[in-house]
């Protein structure tokens, strides 16, 4: 067994600095590449890419990735673990099978497939047989809108992917898998670690929970003496370097930007946390009240102590649903007294809504450079403001309101107050909401698939 | 006397759904019990007044000298209902590093804030 596993992390959202992979590879040496795509609601705009073209629906950018850096994680025996697979896992494979046969490495890996998170075509069934799926928010029964669903996956857990790399795959492609999950699995295949060790799986899924968002716990965010951090123009994408007890070392490649210090690992630890103790994957129950950090020299910091409960019997499902329309306008108004043309301008606007008879689910406005972030913390915008942003926001279930109020916007310009500019873009675009469902789901009603695909 | 928060901790926020969560954490050991005693959950709550239409929530992570706040029904809806220009709540952080709290003189000499 191995004494030391190094985990890179790639991508910490789709859409994520595009060479960091490629950095992650080449800057030093590591065993795994671990690269999160899918955000809540990634998987509906997948469903919509494949429902316009079957062999779609998966994160492209991960096939020209894979025919970059596969050569060399061939050659220096770096694995690969990915969500990227998204609404079309086989589809995805399939991709960078092709991709790896034009490598001439036809013979020379494998690569492992997890399905079984879709559950779209079983959710009558599911539903008849009284699993309620209730929104986990608002505690709606899912029958309001049943109509309007656009995708329903589970996220699984580590499990399906250890089998996969314990069968000797070299890249695992899943589709709706947890971020934690995909640095979890390496671990537990490679230090054997039993699937109830809830204190080692609970260390795990921290490591990558600190990960999992990319370089936002090596330097990028970091509110922390921001303005001392080191060249974030290269900055280094965070490595998990740990050891079969479970603890690791957050760190990075020498010589790349950003740092590795304490106060930016906490950062990235208390992201997007909900009650500390009870930080739930399919995995375990992490709890984050028992890690302890410490210096283990420069853009070092070990990660220790960290224990876990039994994992819960659910699943979580992201279910995405229509959710109806909506569109953003913006204008410019300039000094002289522009909080107060803004403010007259959206005075105007609503108005002229209100006199075309249109009915809106919401209509929002802020003011860009008074209170757009902080809204009344701010305080009284400034007399003197070089300028405001207007920014109204409508939402509804009639798309053709939307779409009148799109060209409510430019005609500000000619017939409002002066000083104003800031409207080349044309109008509005009208976006369709898809929104995001939580719930959850017995385990037993789940079945993980995992196939080996030879290259 | 009156100190911002700002001097005392850093801090990061994100989103679940309609409910921010923000994470605050003190710049030393020494700070971090003047954030338990000071940052309740119901002064968050008042702070955030007009913008968190539900309830605040906080949990101690003491061995970070941390406190992770939920600000629920903050987002307009969240994720892609919200019409807000900041709709996974990542500026709440900076919004509560504007709170000001009350310390002693002998307080903010000890902990070489005065």
């Amino acid at each position: 067994m191995k004494q030391q596993i190094r985990i890179a992390a790639g991508q910490g959202f789709w859409g994520d600095l595009p060479d960091a992979p490629v950095h992650q590879v080449e800057g030093g040496p590591i065993d795994y590449l671990m690269l999160d795509y899918l955000a809540e609601v990634t998987m509906s705009i997948m469903q919509k890419q494949r429902s316009r073209d079957p062999s779609a629906g998966y994160a492209k950018d991960f096939v020209p990735l894979m025919k970059q850096i596969l050569p060399a994680c061939v050659e220096r025996d770096i694995r690969v673990t990915a969500n990227a697979g998204g609404v079309n896992v086989e589809g995805c494979a399939t991709a960078v099978k092709e991709v790896a046969r034009e490598l001439g490495l036809s013979g020379k890996l494998k690569i492992g497939i997890v399905t079984g998170d879709d559950i779209m075509p079983r959710l009558d069934e599911l539903l008849g047989r009284g699993v309620a799926m209730r929104n986990m928010d608002t505690g709606a029964a899912l029958d309001t809108v049943r109509d309007r669903i656009q995708s329903a996956n589970v996220y699984l857990g580590a499990a399906p992917m250890v089998e996969a790399l314990n069968a000797g795959a070299r890249i695992v492609i899943t589709g709706r898998a947890t971020d934690t999950g995909l640095t979890l699995a390496p671990l537990i295949h490679e230090f054997g670690w039993a699937i109830d060790d809830w204190n080692k799986l609970a260390a795990g899924t921290i490591a990558g929970h600190i990960i999992e968002c990319g370089a936002q716990c090596s330097g990028g965010n970091c509110q922390y003496e921001w303005r001392s951090i080191p060249n974030l123009a290269a900055v280094g994408f965070p490595i998990v370097e740990a050891s079969p007890d479970g603890s690791f070392v957050i760190t990075k490649h020498e010589r790349t930007g950003g740092w590795v210090i304490i106060p930016s690992v906490k950062e990235q630890l208390v992201y997007e946390m909900g009650d500390p103790r009870d930080y739930i994957t399919p995995d375990c129950v992490a709890d984050f009240t028992t890690v302890q950090l410490e210096y283990e020299g420069r853009d070092r910091v070990r990660v220790f102590g960290i224990k876990g409960r039994p994992a819960t019997d659910t699943f979580k499902v992201s279910i995405s649903y229509s959710a109806g329309y909506k569109a953003v306008g913006t204008l410019v108004y300039s000094w002289p007294d522009a909080y107060d043309k803004a403010q007259a301008a959206d005075r105007i606007l609503r108005g002229r809504l209100d006199r075309l008879g249109l009915k809106f689910e919401e209509i929002l406005t802020e003011f860009v450079g008074a209170n757009a972030t902080h809204g009344p913390l701010a305080g009284k915008p400034s007399t003197d403001l070089p300028e405001v942003q207007l920014r109204v926001g409508v939402r509804s279930q009639n798309r053709a309101d939307v779409e009148r109020f799109t060209k409510e916007i430019a005609p500000l310009v000619l017939t409002g107050p002066p000083g104003v500019t800031g409207f080349a873009g044309g109008r509005p675009k009208v976006e369709e909401i898809v929104a995001y469902w939580p719930a959850l789901l017995p385990k037993t009603e789940i079945q993980p698939k995992v196939e080996l695909i030879e290259v | 006397m009156k100190i911002q928060l700002v001097k005392l901790a850093h801090a990061r926020s994100g989103d679940k759904g309609d409910t921010a969560n923000v994470g605050l954490i003190a710049f030393s050991d020494e700070i971090y019990p003047v954030l338990v005693r000071e940052v309740t959950a119901a002064r968050v709550k008042e702070h955030f007044k007009g913008i968190c239409k539900g309830d605040v929530e906080r949990f101690e992570l003491p061995n970070l000298g941390a406190l992770n706040f939920l600000l629920h029904h903050s987002l307009g809806g969240g994720g892609t209902l919200s019409l807000m220009t900041d709709a996974q709540g990542k500026t709440f952080s900076t919004a509560l590093l504007r709170m000001m709290i009350d310390i002693s003189e002998e307080e903010a000499q000890s902990l070489d804030l005065a």
